[in-house]
């Protein structure tokens, strides 16, 4: 037993978080920067934050992930971060030549009160910024929100520095994505052009982290969306953000910035997410949904009709980001399954409100928790008083899955043992298809293995 | 066949030429071209600059995730905002073997998940019942308490609180300062790591320990499974382990280490410190060994039976190299023409870099690069230059113990001259020559490098394997070269002993020789791909 200690008894817990369902600020930010393209994040504390940021990213999307460090050691912690930040610039530009650089902050430099924005103009008096070139920023205490929150507050800071507006209004849609992977963006792309719409997609990782193999290493991959469209954001006619918790702050940036109009989404996982997009999309350009997209979908709900016999009634513990869990426990409803365990360690009430809405009524005995405490241990603890069919989320539920005899389904982030997820789209009709076959093996995969001899099926 | 590595100084000269002057300047120093006959002084131990992209983390990763994380009955809880708990959560890589009522924390991640008005009014209250917490649902033998930046800054004061709770829950508490700020790398967090040890544990039971060659291993971390296989080794001749810092422990074990009779220390970096301590405490001697490769393993294992100077246990010792050395032999006959003369680059750790180099160069591999992530001068040089290394701030805010002998423990395991008459025989003690004098002529020594530094080697060198961490795997793989991650070991391994040498050269053979290489450039593509194994002869050549 690999979580020997996890008990049945649930004694209430203030201070103590184990085996969390969230980590910090700027892992988000940094992913969120590598969807710029010729973007260099930079992490403004000491090294091991970067180091850690950096590896995590690395075992998940399997990819380069480029970021320089401040490298604070006690002396900057007590004097301020101002020489080396300014000094990393001018190291960053000299020797790796991005188009931008986007620091986040950490714990370190926000405790002792950095900056940023006054440190980059003194950077940029002394000569360390060449022409054309950019320095942007957020801030990203890691004692606030999760990495969802600071992949929200970098895509915001796209908005701040770079979009305007130029009076010249023009057909575009802004789709401000929330924290997906490569695949999906690629997806949201891939659908937008088949509701033949123009859009601007940021931040956008699809191309940059899951680059080809060429032999020759692209420091700055083709992808990622560019300072020039980031700009002409500002004249696109409306956003739409794609999850609440990682686009909304942006979105009304850019609406109070440029007046663009905008609507947050869930990010489109499952059937009703992705038909409230797909909605969404026709209603602001008023293009008529082709019968290829409906065609998707009606795959889908097939798939659902022909395997529904399999799914309805099993129950299932979940946990990760607010963004990708709020349409996936609506997309386990719509297949009639039990989505009854759910904990994010992202706070914000509206996540629990938002499940409530969606499963209450229609899952009996939901247990919900988001935020401090709202751990995997404690989920484990529910899985340990009556279990469940199923487990889907990030790799940390292997341990889980081990000691409790209980498929597990990977989803979210980080996924460190499995390959696919940051290269098939999970988004979409065709992400839904995906999920559900994900589904579906866990459960027959688990129905072959306890089968009797005598009742081993060949046909399912 | 010697083999002398010509023009590093004219590709130093080329990659210093990007840098700004400044930086230029002080990465010159940590960028050495080696010359046996003449050891070259090398920069190491200083600020990372910053914007440079270095492969170093930090303090707390040093002392929390390498030293004190493989250590399984220890509740490890780490004081601060969740980041740092959740990234050092990496459970099973150093592995651990336990009974099925035994106490196992190791795949646990515990942290106080410090927020906002824990940063503004201090987290003292919240660590306090986060301990009160952690008893109330584990009753651990130990709870350690690991700082992280935030903590330093604010002036939480996590030793009165371990001092406050130890008292009142009758179990061992103590904490670690270990701030990521602290020193320039992980090696602070390993000195600070092992002061506490020190100071908390090792000689909290006095009880003997049975068996007649009693030794510690130092600086093993049983990362893919090095220790459970160099256990087995020792229990066949005979040697009983009566600690191992700090792969497959517990702190049990380290509460009785002081009654061991040799430490043997696999990583210098890590834990040097401890060594010296226990011997002016409590008189144990110690060594430098190295269980990685077959014969550096059957080297340490000769050179621990000629400590004991005990005529059964050499006989044992040379028993179990001979029965091990045939599968090592047929092996190396197997992939040797696959790999012979291949070149490789080594940047990991503050002595993986040099003691992979031995398991190298028995399939007849050059390293003609390599440097340490978080080394200090003697690493690279030897422990001779000790007294010559500058000690500066960022060194002088992590704690040296002083350390006297112990009143009633002290017990020297060997006399004055017995040591004398081992040292006549060519037996060398606590000493550590370091890694530059086995490196070959001319090839190039580098601490921190940079990631622009590692492209340039790259292009111009074209190795045949690089070995580094995560964070580099995926952008040398990138421009055609095969990365061995040597911290994680690619979930591969375990590399220690003579299995373990087995295990590596294969996954070497496969590494360097797999088809996909040859299967990255599309038929149809007119761009060509450069052989990865071809040698610059500006670069690197090699004299019979």
């Amino acid at each position: 037993m690999l979580l020997r200690h996890t008990s049945e008894k649930i004694q209430e817990r203030k201070a103590l978080t184990i085996n969390p369902a969230k980590t910090c600020q700027p892992i988000g930010a940094m992913y969120a920067a590598l969807g710029i393209h010729g973007c260099m994040p930079h992490s403004h504390g000491s090294q091991g934050c970067c180091s850690y940021h950096r590896s995590t990213l690395t075992r998940h999307y399997k990819e380069p992930v480029m970021s320089g460090t401040s490298s604070f050691t006690e002396g900057a912690s007590v004097f301020g971060g101002q020489a080396n930040l300014v000094q990393a610039i001018d190291n960053l530009f000299t020797i790796y030549d991005p188009q931008v650089i986007a620091v986040h902050t950490t714990c370190l430099s926000e405790t002792i009160g950095d900056d940023i924005p006054q440190i980059v103009s003194k950077a940029k008096d002394s000569g360390k910024v060449p022409e054309g070139k950019h320095v942007i920023h957020c801030n990203t205490p890691s004692y606030v929100g999760s990495h969802v929150t600071g992949y929200a507050n970098m895509v915001k800071a796209m908005v701040t520095y770079f979009a305007q507006n130029s009076g010249d209004k023009n057909e575009t849609i802004n789709l401000i994505c929330g924290w997906v992977e490569p695949s999906d963006m690629r997806e949201i792309k891939r659908l937008s052009q088949m509701l033949n719409t123009q859009i601007i997609l940021f931040p956008d990782t699809s191309n940059v982290l899951d680059a080809p193999q060429t032999g020759k290493l692209q420091f700055y991959p083709k992808g990622g969306t560019t300072v020039d469209q980031l700009t002409k954001a500002g004249d696109s006619k409306y956003s739409i953000g794609l999850g609440k918790f990682s686009t909304e702050d942006a979105a009304k940036e850019m609406d109070s910035r440029c007046g663009v109009p905008f609507s947050v989404l869930d990010v489109p996982i499952g059937l009703s997410a992705t038909d409230r997009f797909i909605m969404e999309m026709a209603k602001v350009t008023g293009n008529k949904i082709p019968d290829e997209i409906t065609d998707e979908r009606g795959r889908l709900v097939d798939m659902i009709t022909d395997m529904q016999q399999y799914l309805y009634g099993k129950r299932v513990a979940l946990w990760g980001d607010p963004d990708t869990i709020i349409p996936l426990t609506e997309f386990l409803v719509d297949l009639e399954m039990k989505p009854v365990y759910i904990v994010s360690g992202t706070p914000g009430k509206y996540f629990e409100k938002r499940i409530t809405e969606i499963a209450g009524d229609r899952v009996e005995g939901l247990k919900v928790k988001g935020g401090s405490c709202a751990d995997m241990f404690l989920m484990h603890q529910w899985i340990k008083n009556e279990p469940v069919d199923l487990l889907i989320g990030n790799t940390y539920g292997k341990y889980i899955a081990r000691d409790e005899d209980i498929p597990l389904l990977r989803m979210g982030f980080p996924i460190m043992d499995r390959v696919g997820h940051s290269c098939f789209p999970r988004v979409g009709y065709n992400g839904s298809m995906r999920i559900l076959e994900g589904i579906l093996g866990c459960l027959m995969d688990r129905l072959d293995r306890d089968a009797p001899e005598e009742s081993f099926e060949l046909v399912m | 066949m010697k083999k002398v590595i010509n023009n590093g100084n004219k590709l130093k000269g080329d990659i210093l030429e990007k840098y700004p002057t400044k930086v230029a300047r002080k990465r010159s120093k940590s960028f050495v071209v080696n010359d046996p006959d003449n050891p070259p002084e090398i920069q190491a131990n200083v600020r990372t600059v910053p914007g440079i992209l270095t492969q170093r983390g930090c303090c707390y990763a040093g002392c929390k995730g390498v030293v004190l994380g493989p250590t399984r009955d220890i509740i490890n809880l780490t004081h601060g905002p969740i980041g740092c708990g959740f990234y050092s959560w990496l459970t099973r890589r150093n592995q651990t073997r336990t009974g099925p009522e035994d106490d196992n924390y190791m795949t646990y991640c515990f942290s106080t998940d410090m927020q906002d008005e824990n940063i503004v009014f201090g987290g003292e209250k919240k660590l306090r019942q986060a301990i009160q917490e952690a008893y109330d649902l584990f009753h651990p033998k130990a709870i350690a308490i690991f700082s992280t930046c935030p903590v330093g800054l604010i002036g939480d004061d996590v030793h009165a609180i371990s001092r406050e709770m130890k008292e009142k829950l009758g179990i061992n508490v103590f904490g670690f300062s270990c701030e990521g700020y602290k020193g320039v790398s992980q090696s602070a967090g390993h000195h600070i790591a092992n002061n506490q040890i020190f100071k908390h544990v090792v000689g909290q039971n006095n009880e003997e320990v049975e068996g007649k060659f009693k030794i510690n291993l130092l600086g093993e971390y049983n990362i893919g499974g090095d220790s459970f296989v160099i256990e087995n080794l020792l229990e066949r001749c005979g040697i009983t382990l009566v600690s191992t810092y700090s792969g497959n422990s517990t702190i049990d074990q380290f509460e009785q280490s002081h009654m061991a009779d040799l430490n043997c220390i696999m990583c210098h970096r890590s834990i040097n410190y401890v060594a010296d301590m226990m011997e002016t405490k409590f008189g144990i001697p110690w060594i430098k060994v190295n269980f990685i490769g077959a014969d550096a393993t059957a080297k340490s294992l000769r050179k621990i039976a000629q400590y004991f100077d005990d005529k059964k246990l050499m006989a044992k010792v040379e028993k179990v190299i001979e029965e091990e050395m045939v599968a090592v032999e047929q092996t190396i006959k197997e992939v040797k023409p696959r790999l012979e003369g291949k070149k490789v680059m080594l940047f990991v750790g503050g002595s993986r870099a040099h003691h992979y180099q031995y398991l190298f160069s028995e399939v007849g591999m050059v390293t003609v690069a390599a440097g340490y992530e978080f080394a200090h001068r003697d690493d690279y040089e030897g422990r001779k230059v000790l007294p010559y290394i500058k000690v500066d701030a960022d060194s002088r805010n992590i704690e040296e113990l002083t350390v006297e002998p112990d009143p009633e423990r002290y017990r020297p395991r060997k006399t004055e001259e017995e040591l004398k008459q081992l040292e006549k025989k060519g037996f060398t003690l606590r000493d550590y020559e370091g890694m530059i004098p086995e490196m070959e002529s001319g090839s190039l020594v580098i601490d921190d490098i940079s990631q622009y530094e590692t492209e340039v080697l790259i292009e111009k060198y074209k190795p045949a394997v690089f070995c580094a961490g995560i964070k580099e795997k995926y952008i040398i793989q990138k421009m055609g070269v095969p990365l061995k991650q040597l911290h994680s070991y690619d979930y591969g391994g375990p590399f220690a002993g003579f299995i373990g040498a087995i295990n590596f050269f294969k996954d070497i053979d496969r590494m360097v020789n797999t088809r996909v290489w040859a299967l990255v450039k599309a038929p149809w593509s007119e761009e060509g791909v450069e052989d990865n194994c071809l040698i610059d002869a500006d670069y690197v050549s090699e004299v019979a």
